[in-house]
Parts: C-alpha cells; sequence; structure tokens
C-alpha cells in the first residue's frame, strides 16, 4: 500500500513535469553569422527594370485610446541621464510608430545584393536608436555607445547565433550581421534591463520601418501580386495582398486595434 | 544537557576506530578512554559549519536577485569579469547583482575548502570526512554551472540544474553544521519506534522529494523553460504531503524536541510559502506580464520565494534525518516458532 502510494505521488510529479515541458526554440539547426566580407555575394537574378518599378505607401494607425507608455526607473545606473519611457506601443494621436512593414510573398526566387552600407545602432541615454531596425541578411549592423555606461549587446534570435559583448564608453563600434531571415529579433542589454529594441532580418530589400507619422514607403517593386506584412513587437503581425502594376503608387494603410 | 555517549549510539567502524586513536593518545591509564571521546564535539568546527551555511543561504538569495533583476548576462564572460579575474567592475545596473553573486560564490568556494579540510582533519567520523568532500564536490560542480549557463547565454536546463544544485549545496552544508553540532554529537537520542504505515521516515522522503521536484518546476519557470502551472500544481502536492508528514511528527513524536521544532518550523515556511508562491505569481505572471524592466514588488516576492524555499527544503532534509535518529522504522519478524515482535530496523 505504501509503495503504490509512494510510486502513485513520485508518478503525478513526473507526469506533471512532462507535461509542462514546453518547447522553448529551435536551437538545434547549424547557425552562422559569418562577417559580410566572408558571405558569398547571392546571385542576383533578373534585374529590376526601375522604368517599371512601382511603389506602396501608406500609414499604420492604432485603433482605440493609445496606452500611457510606462515610465522607466533609471535610478540604477546614475550615468543613464534624460527621462525615458518605454516604445512598446507608440501611437501619437493615432499613428503607430515602430512598425515593420515589408513584402512577405510575391518576390518568388529573385535574389538581392546585400547593400554595402551598414545601419547604424545607436545607445544613446541609455535607450537604442532606432527602437525597431530592418536589414537584410548579411548586411552590416554598426553598434555604437555613446553613454558614460557599459552596455552590454545581448540579441536573443530564434534561427540566428547568439552573441552578448559588453561595450564601455567611448568603445569602438562593434560591427555584426545576421545570417538569417528573422522578424522582431530581440536585442537587450542585461546591465539596464529596460533597454530593448527589434532587428528585422529579411533576404529583400524591400521593407521600411513606419516613423512617428505611422507612415511607410516601399519603393522600386517590380509588378506583381504581394502580401504586405505589418509587424508589431507586441500587437503581433498583419497582412495585406496588394497588386501591383508597372509604374503603380499605390496607397495601403493598415490599422492595429488593441 | 551533555552527555558521553554509549558506544551503542556510535556506529561500530568509527567505533572501533576512535578506541584504536583514543588508546595511542591517551596511554596513561589514569585517563578514562570515555573521557577522550566525550570530547569529539570542536565548537569552532561547528560554529565555521554553521557559518558557512547562512554565506549559503546568503549566496542563493544572491543568486535569486541575479535572475529577477534579468542580470545574469550583464557580466559578458565567465571566469573572468569583463576580462579581469580579481579587478572589481563599476557596480551599477545588472552588473552589481551579477558580479556581487560572483564574489559571493567565491567567498563560499573558500568557506567550503576550508569546512572539508578542517571537517577532514577534526572530525572522527568517516562519513563525515565523506560528507566535507561531497559539499566541496557540489561547490565546484555549482561553479561550473554557473559559468556555463553564462557562457551558453542562460539555457533553461543548465541555469534550472545551477538553482537546484544551489539548495543540494545549502542543504549538505546545513547537514554538516547539524551533524557537528553539540547535540548531535554528545546526545544520547531519545528513541521511539514507528510502528505506522508509511512510516514517519519514508514521509520525510517522500516530502525531499516533492519539494525537489517543485525546486525544478520553479527554477524551470523562472529560468523560460517551463509555463507557470506545473509549479502551481505541484505545490498542491507539496502541501498535502509536508501536512501529512507535519500531522504525523507532532501526533506522534511531539515529545521529542529534535522532531518536534523542525516540524513546526516546517508547517510554518510551507504556510509562508504558499503565501509567498501567490503573490509572486501575482506580481510576476498576472501583473508583471507587461512591464518594461523587472519591478521591486516582483524582485521582493520572487527572491523570498526562492529563499524561503530553500529553508523549506533544508528543514525537510534536517526533519528526515532527526527522523531517522529518533524514530526508526519498527520492523516485525516472521519467526515460525513464535509470535512476531517488534524490533529496530
Amino acid at each position: 500500500m505504501n509503495r503504490k502510494l509512494c510510486a502513485a505521488m513520485f508518478l503525478l510529479c513526473l507526469l506533471g513535469l512532462l507535461a509542462g515541458c514546453s518547447k522553448k526554440e529551435n536551437t538545434n539547426e547549424e547557425q552562422g553569422t559569418a562577417p559580410s566580407s566572408e558571405m558569398k555575394p547571392a546571385a542576383t537574378s533578373a534585374p529590376i527594370d526601375p522604368a517599371t518599378a512601382a511603389s506602396v505607401s501608406g500609414s499604420v494607425t492604432f485603433g482605440g485610446t493609445a496606452p500611457k507608455a510606462q515610465k522607466i526607473d533609471m535610478s540604477q545606473d546614475a550615468a543613464c541621464k534624460g527621462s525615458n519611457t518605454a516604445e512598446t506601443i507608440v501611437a501619437d494621436g493615432g499613428k503607430l510608430a515602430n512598425v515593420f512593414v515589408y513584402v512577405k510573398e510575391g518576390l518568388g526566387d529573385r535574389t538581392f545584393d546585400v547593400p554595402k552600407d551598414s545601419v547604424t545602432i545607436d545607445q544613446k541615454g541609455c535607450q537604442y536608436h532606432p527602437h525597431v531596425l530592418g536589414v537584410m541578411t548579411g548586411q552590416n549592423i554598426e553598434i555604437r555607445n555613446d553613454d558614460e555606461t557599459t552596455h552590454n549587446i545581448h540579441p536573443t534570435p530564434k534561427d540566428n547565433r547568439e552573441w552578448n559583448e559588453s561595450q564601455p564608453p567611448k568603445a569602438a563600434a562593434i560591427e555584426k550581421n545576421f545570417a538569417r531571415e528573422e522578424v522582431m529579433l530581440p536585442v537587450k542589454c542585461n546591465q539596464h534591463p529596460w533597454m530593448k529594441m527589434y532587428v528585422n532580418v529579411v533576404k529583400t530589400p524591400f521593407f521600411a520601418v513606419t516613423g512617428a507619422d505611422g507612415k511607410y514607403e516601399i519603393k522600386g517593386l517590380p509588378p506583381g501580386d504581394y502580401t504586405l506584412a505589418f509587424v508589431q513587437e507586441k500587437l503581433g503581425e498583419q497582412t495585406q495582398k496588394v497588386t501591383l502594376a508597372a509604374k503603380d503608387s499605390k496607397t495601403v494603410d493598415q490599422g492595429f486595434k488593441p | 544537557m551533555s552527555v558521553a555517549p554509549s558506544p551503542a549510539a556510535v556506529p561500530r567502524g568509527v567505533w572501533s576506530w576512535v578506541r584504536r586513536k583514543t588508546r595511542r593518545r591517551y596511554a596513561n591509564p589514569k585517563e578514562p578512554l570515555l573521557k577522550a571521546v566525550a570530547r569529539p564535539y570542536n565548537r569552532a568546527h561547528h560554529r565555521f559549519a554553521v557559518f558557512t551555511a547562512c554565506v549559503t543561504f546568503l549566496l542563493i538569495i544572491a543568486g535569486a536577485l541575479v535572475t529577477s533583476n534579468d542580470a545574469g548576462l550583464s557580466v559578458p564572460d565567465w571566469p573572468t569579469s569583463f576580462g579581469s579575474l580579481y579587478k572589481i567592475p563599476h557596480l551599477v545596473g545588472g552588473v552589481r547583482f551579477e558580479h556581487t553573486h560572483r564574489m559571493i560564490a567565491q567567498f563560499v568556494g573558500f568557506l567550503s575548502i576550508v569546512l572539508t579540510v578542517w571537517t577532514w582533519r577534526a572530525d572522527r567520523r568517516r562519513w563525515m570526512k565523506y560528507l566535507g568532500v561531497t559539499a566541496l564536490g557540489l561547490v565546484i560542480a555549482q561553479g561550473i554551472l554557473g559559468g556555463l549557463t553564462v557562457l551558453f547565454y542562460l539555457p533553461p536546463a543548465i541555469s534550472s540544474a545551477h538553482a537546484a544544485l544551489a539548495q543540494t549545496f545549502f542543504c549538505v552544508t546545513v547537514l554538516i553544521a547539524i551533524f557537528s553540532g553539540q547535540r548531535w554529537v554528545e546526545e544520547i537520542p531519545r528513541v521511539e519506534f514507528d510502528e505506522r504505515r508509511p512510516s514517519l521516515f519514508t514521509l520525510t522522503l517522500l516530502s525531499i522529494l516533492v519539494l525537489y521536484v517543485q525546486l525544478i518546476l520553479g527554477a524551470l519557470f523562472r529560468h523560460h523553460g517551463l509555463s507557470w502551472w506545473p509549479h502551481v500544481l505541484n505545490a498542491g502536492t507539496v502541501a498535502i504531503v509536508l501536512s501529512w508528514t507535519v500531522v504525523r511528527a507532532l501526533s506522534q513524536h511531539s515529545e521529542i524536541d529534535a522532531l518536534r521544532r523542525p516540524a513546526i518550523t516546517m508547517l510554518s515556511l510551507l504556510i509562508a510559502q504558499l503565501c509567498l508562491g501567490f503573490v509572486a505569481l501575482l506580481t510576476r505572471v498576472a501583473w508583471g506580464r507587461d512591464a518594461v524592466q523587472p519591478e521591486l514588488p516582483m524582485v521582493i516576492s520572487t527572491v523570498t520565494h526562492v529563499a524561503v524555499g530553500a529553508l523549506l527544503l533544508a528543514t525537510a532534509v534536517v526533519l528526515a534525518v532527526q527522523v531517522w535518529r529518533h524514530v526508526p522504522i519498527a520492523s516485525t519478524e516472521r519467526v515460525p516458532s513464535r509470535q512476531g515482535k517488534p524490533v529496530a530496523a
């Protein structure tokens, strides 16, 4: 009786343990972030004729009352000066900022050259600038520290290689890139836990991030049928289909709800 | 009250070893043999063991602060801190939690080495020497796990193993403190045979088991390897098993001080822990879901929850060893010729 009772208890605990186990993320896949200089340039497919290139633009809005931005307490580091508020949802007058807009489908197997210009992430006032960034796979990212304190830059990707490096004040810029597509890849600073930003890595140059006015514009698209994706860090992803003819300039607006 | 132990109260192997040693040391026939045996209690050693256990408890709190403040990777390298083994970095932001944790851990490592060597040299009980070596092995393994969790960016499995091993090491230091204490060394234990089934000793072992499972589930939840509900679900099992153990101890053996005290402590800690768990769930899961940074109520409630959890596990271990000592399991020998009589197992 005693043994049965013990066995039943043990099995109950074991079942709870097994049933509750959830996969955090797929990390089995081999990942790598070779420097862009070492990456083989992708063979560019049929070039896009600038004479027929179309564009799509619009604005992203937030329906309802925008939540009040949470104030951040930066008192744990005297070098973090100024006011700082959370940028989880930035919606001024219903215009939603920091939405990553990109062509999710419709470009087929087209490949594009990786831009030689770097994009910059600046750490200033113990905040990341910009809060949402879009880059192409393999594109160089230059990370600067303009603060009088040490930061550490720690991306926590699902499909790319994770890394964590500290950067003292006035240190040389850190240069990195991401080898695989990944949307809303979180980057954080473990020294200042409120510091968060998102890097969006895509294979095409057709992406944009909405500004404070909620507006975006994607230029140079070849004529075709596309799926546009609008991704917000908290509100998730929404998509819209759009058909672009040669030299078309269409407006595609998108609304998010709380 | 300090009473010289009877030879029967000391394990046979240790007893013969003690006799050999004391015969050589106390060759003077005027000095009685028992006088030498009556002094295995080493106050300084015991106090040092208690001190080590207290600093280890402090280390657990420091570790919990690191996790609750999401500061585990604020120092990106290991075993160095920002490239240096001895230089103390500017203790701001997450670094103050992580580096303080590392400094206390180094101190505990040093204390463990001293405790192991001291136990090996001062304590006459062979199993105590091995317990000291076990403590040292655990603290080394714990240090390596702590390093691995930094180098591999806090994988839930390694971070949870680090959390679980921390409390295992704490329990071992508490045991060394108990076993080196005057009460354990010199007292003739009051013995009451346990004829009920399941025995109280089985219940205490079951308590340790469910608490350990609970510790692992909680650690996995804190380190993002598991949802919160298995930990909450198992809290019910913990409450039932621990209450059963406490009720049995207090109802059957309340006259034994060495059992009554840990049993009451365990019940008090259990109630406190359940309340703290509820508050921690509210501050972290319900209210803190959208927090942009670790908020003070969440940090206080979760760290206290971890600390009380460690005390609860250690109390369960202490109760188990006291039950093993004071309430041996009575077993019935089946002798065909006569009625079975309860004897000590």
